[in-house]
C-alpha cells in the first residue's frame, strides 16, 4: 500500500508514541541487565565503597518504578491520541 | 494460637465467600450489569495467577538462599508487559479474531489447524503443569502443617488435606469453568473470584512486609543496614543465571497455559492491555517489594534449620501475630487455589478439544462439532478432564511424598512450556514459519527438556534414580542428563535451557525454510502475521443489551420482522424477562443459530452469530464451511431450475391437450347437431307421410303407393346413414376386422364400377380405364377396398358438373406402392373446402342438393389408413382428383 510521506501532525505524534511504546522494553533490558557488567560475577563484600545488596535492591526497585511510570505515561498518551479506538496500527509494523 | 479446626473453619468460610462472589459475578454478568468485570483492573488482577504459592512462599525462600535472583521471575514479565503494544496486543487480537481457546489452539490454528501439533502442545502443557499443581497442593498442606504444630488440637493429615483441597478445587472449576460452552470461553465468575484472591495475597504480603519493616525493624534505613549485615548479602551472584532466568520468565508468561487463558482467552477488551501494561508490573513490584526484608528478618529470628520457604508464615506466627499469620495463610491458599483453578480450566480445554474430542469424533464418525449433542459431549469431556488433571496433580504429590525436589519443578515447568515460544513468536511475526518447522522445534525441545530435566526430577522426586538415567542409556555417557554432551554442567537448568531452546529454534527455522506449507497454513499465516489488516479491535464486552439488539437486527434481516420478533419474545419469556430483549445465553444463541441456519445454512449462521457475540472475524474454516454450504444451495437451486423448466413443459403440453379437447368437444357438438339434423329430416318425412296414410281414407292406390315408396326410400336412407355411422365408428375405434387375401386390382375395380352402376360404356358418365396397367396383384381386404372405390366413383357421378362427365382411373406402380387416381373433368373442389372434405358430414358447396350424409370420404379415409395406405385429394389440376395409395406390403407382383 502506498504510504504518504507527510502525515498530519496528530498522526505523526501517534506514530512516534508507538515507536516509544516499542522502544520501552529495550530501555528496560538495558537497565535490568546493566548491573551484570558492573557488578561482575563475584560478590565482593569486603571492598570498600562497592554497592552492597541493599543498594542494588534499591536500584532495582527505583528502576522498576520508573519503568512502570514511563509505561503508564506512554500507554495512556497512546490512548489519548486515538480516543475512539485503541491504538491504531500503522501499516509499517506488520512486517514484524 | 488458632486451633486447626478454627483454621479449617476460616478456610471453609473463605471458600464459601469465593463461591458467593463467583455466583454473584455470574448473575450480574448475565444481567449485563457487572461493570467491574469489564474493568481493566479486574483483568490485571486476574493476571496475578502468575504469582502462585511457589512465588508467594518460595520467593522469600529463594531470596534467603540466592539474594536478588527471585527478582528475575518478575522482571521478565515486566519487560513483556512494557512491550504490550508490540507483542501482547497482537496476541490478544489474534486470539479474538481467530476465536482461540488455548495456547494449543493458537499454535494449531496458526499452522493450518494441525491436530497433531495441538495434541503435542497439549501433552507438553499437561506434563509441565501437573507437577506444578502438585507443588500448589504441597504448599497448602505445608501451610496447614505450620499451624498444626505439635500440641495443636485436631492434628492434620497432610494427605487428607491435599485430597480435600483438590476435590474442592475440582468442584469450583467445574461449577464456574464449565457451566456452559460459552462461545467466547469467558468465565466471569471465575475471573471475579481470582481477582479477589489476587487482592488477598497482595494484601497479605504487604501486611507482613509492613509489619517486618516497621514492626520488627526500625523503618527502611534500619532495614537496609540489616540487609547489608545479613547472610543474604553474601549470596552468590551469577550474571548468566540472571539473564537466563529473566528470559525464561518472560517466555513463560507468554506460554504458560494458565497465563494464556487469562491474558488472551478471558480478555474482553483490547484496551485493558493499556492499563495492564503498567499495572501488572506494579502488582509484581509490590508483591516482591518486601521479599528481601522478610527473608532477612526470617533468617535473624528463626533457628538455622527452619525452612526459609515458610518465613512468610513463620515470622508473624513466631512473633505472636496470629491474625497476620491467618491472613498470610489465606494469601498462600489464594495463590495456590487460583493457579490450580485456572490451570485446570486451561488444561481441560486443551485436553478435551485436542485429544478427547478428536478421538471421540473419529470413533463415532460425527461430522458436525457444533451440533447440540456434541456440545454436551464436549462439556462432559471438559469436566472429566478437570477431574483428571487435578487427580494427576494429586497423584504426583502423593508419589513425591512432599519431597523438597518438588520445589525445583517451578523453573523446570517454565522451561517446558517455553518450548512453545519459538513456534508462537515465529507464528505471529514470520509468515514463513511452517508446521513442519514448528513440529520439529517443539518436538526436539520437548524431548531434550524431558530427558535433561523432567525425567531426572520425577525420578528424584519419586526417590528412584535408575542407573540408566544416572549413567546415560546403554552406558553412553554423553546422553546422561547429568553430563549432556559430556558437559559437566554446573547449572543443569541453564544448560538444558540453552540446549533445548537453542535446538528448538534452530530446527524451527530450518524446518520452516526447507518445507512448503499447505494453502490453509499460508492463509492462516497471513491472517496471524497481518492480523491488524484483517480484524477490528474488540472494545469491551457490550454486555447483554447491545448484543441482543444487534442479534435482533440481524435476525430480522434474515427471518423477517415477525418471525424474529416471535423468536425473541418466546426466548425472553422463557428467561422471565417479559418486556425486554432476551439475554444472549448459550441456549438462546444455539436456538437462534438453528433458526438462522434454516435460512442461510449452519456455517453461515454460526459465523454471523459468533461475529456479533464475540467480535470474531470470520476464519478460513468458517469460509470453507460457508462455501461448502453455498455449493449445496446452488446445487439445490439448479435442481429446482430443472424441475421448474420441466413443469413449464408439462404445462405447455397440458395446454395443448386442453385445446385439443376443447376442439374435440366443439367437433362433437357439431357432429351431434349434424347427426340429429340428418336423422330428423328423413324421420320427418316418414312421420308426415305415415300420418297422411293413417288419416285420409279416400286415398287412391297410386298416391298410397307413392307415399309408401317415399316412406320406404326415407327408411332406406336412414338405414344407410346408420350403417355408415356404425361403419365409421367401428373403423375409428379400430375394432374392424380385415379379411385380407390375394386379389387383382382390376377385379376390384370391376366390382366397384359395377356396384356403383357406372358401366363403362352405357352410363351417363364415361369411365376411362387402362386395363393392362390395372393387372396388379394385391394383398388386401377386397371388400373394404371396393367400398372405397365405390365411394369415389359415386362421388364423381354425383358431383361432376361437366357436360360430358368423364372419370379417368389411372394406375401407377412406382417401387414399393400402388397409386390409383380417380380424376373427373368437372370444376373440382374450391380451394378453401379442400381441407374439409374428409371431415364427417362435410359437404362441398357443389354437393348441395345431392343426396348423401357426407360420411363417404371420412369412411374411405379411415379404411385406407386401416389398410396401411392413404387417400388424398390432389390439388392444382383440372377437375377433381383423388389418389388412393396402397403400401408395399400389400403389393404382390404376379
Amino acid at each position: 500500500m502506498a504510504q504518504r510521506l507527510f502525515l498530519e501532525r496528530r498522526t505523526y505524534r501517534r506514530n512516534r508514541l508507538q515507536d516509544a511504546a516499542r522502544l520501552l522494553p529495550i530501555l528496560g533490558f538495558v537497565l535490568i541487565f546493566a548491573p551484570i557488567f558492573i557488578r561482575g560475577t563475584e560478590a565482593m563484600p569486603g571492598a570498600e565503597g562497592a554497592p552492597g545488596l541493599g543498594d542494588w535492591l534499591v536500584y532495582y526497585f527505583v528502576v522498576w518504578v520508573v519503568l512502570i511510570i514511563l509505561t503508564a505515561l506512554v500507554s495512556h498518551a497512546l490512548i489519548r491520541v486515538s480516543p475512539d479506538s485503541a491504538p491504531v496500527s500503522d501499516p509499517t509494523e506488520d512486517g514484524g | 494460637m488458632l486451633s486447626f479446626n478454627g483454621l479449617v473453619a476460616v478456610c471453609v468460610i473463605y471458600v464459601m465467600g469465593l463461591f458467593g462472589v463467583a455466583f454473584l459475578a455470574e448473575r450480574r454478568a448475565m444481567e449485563g450489569k457487572a461493570r467491574w468485570l469489564n474493568s481493566p483492573f479486574t483483568y490485571t488482577l486476574s493476571l496475578s495467577i502468575y504469582a502462585t504459592a511457589w512465588t508467594f512462599y518460595g520467593a522469600v525462600g529463594n531470596a534467603a538462599r540466592s539474594g536478588l535472583e527471585f527478582l528475575t521471575i518478575y522482571l521478565g514479565p515486566t519487560l513483556v508487559f512494557m512491550g504490550w503494544f508490540w507483542l501482547l496486543r497482537k496476541m490478544v487480537r489474534i486470539g479474538r479474531a481467530q476465536r482461540i481457546t488455548s495456547i494449543a489452539d493458537m499454535i494449531s490454528s496458526r499452522y493450518g489447524k494441525s491436530g497433531a501439533l495441538a495434541a503435542l502442545v497439549t501433552v507438553l502443557a499437561v506434563l509441565g503443569t501437573t507437577p506444578y499443581i502438585a507443588l500448589q497442593l504441597q504448599s497448602v498442606t505445608l501451610s496447614f502443617a505450620v499451624f498444626a504444630q505439635p500440641g495443636t488440637p485436631g492434628a492434620p493429615d497432610a494427605e487428607q488435606t491435599a485430597i480435600w483441597v483438590a476435590a474442592g478445587l475440582a468442584l469450583f472449576t467445574i461449577v464456574f469453568g464449565t457451566r456452559s460452552l460459552d462461545l467466547n470461553e469467558r468465565h466471569p465468575g471465575l475471573v471475579s473470584a481470582i481477582a479477589l484472591e489476587a487482592i488477598v495475597k497482595l494484601a497479605a504480603l504487604l501486611a507482613v512486609g509492613v509489619f517486618v519493616v516497621w514492626g520488627v525493624a526500625d523503618g527502611p534505613s534500619d532495614m537496609l543496614s540489616r540487609i547489608e549485615a545479613s547472610p543474604v548479602a553474601d549470596a552468590p551472584w551469577n550474571g548468566a543465571r540472571w539473564v537466563g532466568l529473566t528470559a525464561l520468565a518472560a517466555a513463560a508468561i507468554l506460554c504458560l497455559p494458565r497465563m494464556f487463558q487469562v491474558l488472551v482467552v478471558e480478555n474482553s477488551d483490547e484496551r485493558h492491555l493499556v492499563t495492564a501494561g503498567w499495572a501488572f508490573p506494579a502488582y509484581m513490584m509490590l508483591i516482591s517489594l518486601f521479599v528481601v526484608p522478610i527473608a532477612v528478618i526470617g533468617l535473624e529470628l528463626s533457628p538455622p534449620d527452619a525452612n526459609p520457604d515458610l518465613f512468610v508464615l513463620t515470622v508473624p506466627l513466631g512473633l505472636g501475630q496470629d491474625g497476620l499469620a491467618l491472613l498470610v495463610f489465606l494469601g498462600g491458599f489464594s495463590a495456590a487455589t487460583s493457579m490450580v483453578i485456572v490451570a485446570a480450566l486451561a488444561l481441560s480445554t486443551m485436553v478435551s478439544n485436542h485429544i478427547i474430542m478428536p478421538v471421540w469424533l473419529r470413533l463415532t464418525r460425527h461430522d458436525d462439532p457444533m451440533s447440540g449433542d456434541m456440545r454436551r459431549v464436549a462439556l462432559t469431556a471438559r469436566r472429566m478432564s478437570i477431574v483428571a488433571v487435578l487427580f494427576l496433580g494429586l497423584l504426583y504429590y502423593r508419589l513425591s511424598g512432599g519431597a523438597d525436589a518438588l520445589a525445583a519443578i517451578g523453573l523446570i515447568a517454565f522451561l517446558g512450556v517455553a518450548q512453545i515460544l519459538p513456534a508462537l513468536l515465529g507464528g505471529i511475526l514470520w509468515r514463513g514459519a511452517t508446521r513442519v518447522g514448528a513440529a520439529l522445534g517443539i518436538g526436539i525441545g520437548f524431548a531434550i527438556w524431558a530427558w535433561l530435566l523432567l525425567i531426572p526430577n520425577v525420578a528424584e522426586t519419586g526417590g528412584v534414580m535408575p542407573a540408566m538415567i544416572q549413567a546415560g542409556p546403554f552406558g553412553v555417557g554423553w546422553l546422561s542428563p547429568q553430563t549432556p554432551l559430556g558437559l559437566q554442567a554446573t547449572d543443569p537448568l541453564l544448560t538444558a535451557m540453552i540446549l533445548s531452546l537453542g535446538l528448538n529454534t534452530l530446527l524451527f527455522i530450518l524446518g520452516s525454510l526447507f518445507s512448503f506449507p499447505s494453502p490453509l497454513e499460508r492463509l492462516q499465516g497471513a491472517q496471524f502475521v497481518n492480523v491488524y489488516d484483517h480484524s477490528r479491535p474488540l472494545y469491551g464486552w457490550q454486555g447483554a443489551a447491545g448484543t441482543a439488539d444487534d442479534l435482533l437486527i440481524m435476525a430480522q434481516r434474515i427471518l423477517g420482522a415477525g418471525r424474529a420478533g416471535r423468536l425473541f419474545q418466546a426466548a425472553a419469556l422463557v428467561q422471565g424477562r417479559t418486556a425486554d430483549l432476551p439475554e444472549p445465553t448459550p441456549d438462546f444463541l444455539e436456538r437462534l443459530e438453528r433458526e438462522l441456519a434454516g435460512s442461510v445454512g449452519a456455517a453461515t449462521a454460526h459465523a454471523m452469530v459468533a461475529q456479533i457475540t464475540g467480535g470474531a472475524s470470520v476464519s478460513v474454516r468458517d469460509l470453507l464451511a460457508v462455501a461448502d454450504e453455498t455449493a449445496q444451495i446452488m446445487e439445490y437451486s439448479t435442481q429446482l431450475e430443472a424441475k421448474s423448466s420441466e413443469l413449464v413443459q408439462t404445462a405447455a403440453r397440458l395446454r395443448e391437450a386442453n385445446a385439443k379437447l376443447t376442439e374435440l368437444s366443439v367437433q362433437k357438438d357439431a357432429f351431434l347437431s349434424q347427426i340429429s339434423h340428418e336423422l330428423r329430416t328423413p324421420m320427418t318425412s316418414i312421420r308426415a307421410f305415415s300420418e297422411i296414410l293413417m288419416q285420409s281414407d279416400p286415398l287412391d292406390d297410386a298416391a298410397r303407393a307413392r307415399f309408401s315408396r317415399i316412406i320406404h326410400d326415407e327408411s332406406m336412407r336412414l338405414t344407410r346413414l346408420l350403417d355408415d355411422l356404425l361403419d365409421l365408428s367401428v373403423l375409428e375405434n379400430g375394432h374392424v376386422t380385415l379379411h385380407e387375401g390375394d386379389v387383382r386390382l382390376r377385379d376390384v375395380l370391376d366390382r366397384a364400377i359395377h356396384a356403383a352402376g357406372a358401366q363403362a360404356d352405357d352410363g351417363p358418365m364415361r369411365i376411362v380405364r387402362d386395363r393392362a396397367a390395372e393387372d396388379v396383384a394385391l394383398w388386401t381386404d377386397p371388400d373394404r377396398l371396393t367400398q372405397v372405390f365405390i365411394n369415389l366413383i359415386s362421388n364423381a357421378q354425383k358431383y361432376c358438373d361437366a357436360d360430358q362427365p368423364e372419370l379417368a382411373i389411372v394406375v401407377h406402380a412406382p417401387p414399393g406402392r400402388v397409386e390409383i387416381e380417380f380424376a373427373d373433368n368437372g370444376s373440382g373442389i374450391p380451394v378453401r373446402q379442400q381441407t374439409l372434405i374428409f371431415e364427417k358430414f362435410a359437404r362441398a358447396d357443389t354437393a348441395r342438393g345431392a343426396p348423401g350424409a357426407g360420411l363417404g370420404l371420412a369412411i374411405s379415409l379411415e379404411i385406407m389408413s386401416r389398410l396401411g395406405g392413404g387417400l388424398t385429394y390432389v390439388p392444382g389440376v383440372q377437375g377433381t382428383r383423388f389418389r388412393v395409395r396402397l403400401p408395399a406390403r400389400a403389393l404382390r407382383v404376379a
